[in-house]
């Protein structure tokens, strides 16, 4: 039997009926090599302190709720171990950056999920379809055209990587347009026109800089960089192509 | 029920919360490197344009230590924005696909970076001959 190990972990402490803003409190975990962070918070709230308040569910990288920033950096609390942690010598976990702090690691996703169903993230069909019609048909190489994109669990780490959404809460966000471009990008979609208002807009593509740490901090490689970088060419392509062929001109 | 009361975190310094940051700030600024030397081959054209003798200033001009000592600082800025945008581009482009497979975004970076390095030898091959 190996000697028991113990980690510091300094928590974010935010009670919105007491403070007027947020401290640290530290707690002291034992800790084996199969722990995750998510495992050592647990540990706090069952053994230490029952106060602390966090977000969780599955345990396994595929919920998208226990997001949380570890040592500055936006990780899944169950997809990072306290072993890897040992060498930077202590674990501070803070509530995802970017994001109102609801109490605790616990934030506020109210501005996510409004996005999320602005980009209308389902796929519109060209015309009217029954389940009578049979099943669509899709070649491995449509499918490879969205399926990356399709990855996303929502877990708002590519919102605390993205500097761009911290200085202008209004920008539309890393997944929410790879969302966007996950159904454009789609053969049965065909509800393009609807979104790119979206895309073209103050707040779509253009509002991201390539910063890309977005995609750095994905736990799926989903890589939203990408899906909303390739619509920066879209929306040019949308721009220019008006003038070749105006909108509306074969309506009527 | 009361209105919720959340706490929102200032962005003061966000670029020093991670190297990553850093890195991309660094990544934007060597841009001002790149237009430098772009406004330096403009003034050439336009001494160029005033005959020949303007030209021989300008060419002495920039044989001085202070202005090889800007070139030094501009090639170290163009090295590093151009290996840090290559680094980006397979982010700016669709699915590239070769015999049915995707080209990996290593191998987009990698021909970025020797296409780049083939243009400056290229360049400084021309020069060189040109210059004797």
């Amino acid at each position: 039997m190996t000697a028991e190990r113990r980690i510091s972990i300094e928590c974010q402490r935010y009670n919105p009926e007491q403070d007027t803003e947020p401290h640290y409190q530290t707690y002291e975990v034992p800790f084996t090599d199969d722990m995750s962070v998510l495992q050592g918070l647990q540990y706090i709230k069952d053994h230490l302190d029952g106060s602390l308040t966090f977000r969780w569910s599955c345990r396994m990288a595929i919920c998208g709720s226990c997001g949380i920033m570890i040592n500055g950096v936006p990780s899944l609390g169950c997809h990072t171990f306290l072993r890897d942690l040992v060498s930077q010598g202590k674990v501070r976990v803070e509530p995802l950056t970017h994001f109102p702090i609801q109490r605790d690691l616990a934030i506020d996703q109210t501005d996510f999920l409004r996005k999320l169903e602005s980009v209308k993230p389902y796929i519109i069909p060209a015309k009217d379809v029954t389940p009578a019609d049979g099943a669509y048909r899709q070649t491995p190489l449509q499918i490879d055209e969205y399926y990356q994109f399709s990855e996303c669990i929502n877990c708002l780490l590519c919102y605390a990587a993205c500097p761009q959404y911290g200085l202008n809460p209004q920008f539309t966000g890393p997944a929410a347009l790879t969302l966007l471009h996950r159904y454009n990008a789609d053969s049965r979609d065909a509800g393009t026109a609807e979104r790119m208002a979206i895309i073209n807009g103050e707040n779509g593509v253009w509002g991201c800089t390539l910063v890309s740490y977005c995609s750095e901090v994905c736990p799926k490689h989903v890589d939203p960089a990408r899906a909303i970088n390739q619509n920066k060419i879209n929306s040019t392509k949308d721009y220019f192509l008006r003038f070749i062929s105006p909108r509306g001109a074969d309506k009527g | 029920m009361t209105a919720k009361r959340t706490y929102m975190r200032p962005m003061t310094n966000w670029w020093q919360r991670l190297p990553f940051y850093k890195r991309y700030l660094w990544r934007e600024a060597t841009c001002f490197g790149v237009i430098a030397y772009a406004l330096v081959l403009l003034t050439g054209l336009w001494r160029l344009s005033q005959g020949a003798e303007a030209f021989t200033a300008w060419r002495a001009a920039l044989a001085s230590p202070l202005s090889l000592l800007i070139h030094v600082a501009i090639l170290a800025a163009f090295v590093f924005h151009s290996w840090t945008w290559f680094e980006v581009m397979p982010k700016t482009m669709p699915f590239i696909r070769v015999g049915g497979k995707r080209v990996a975004d290593d191998t987009i970076v990698r021909s970025g970076v020797t296409a780049a390095v083939v243009a400056t030898v290229v360049v400084l091959v021309l020069a060189a001959w040109g210059l004797k």
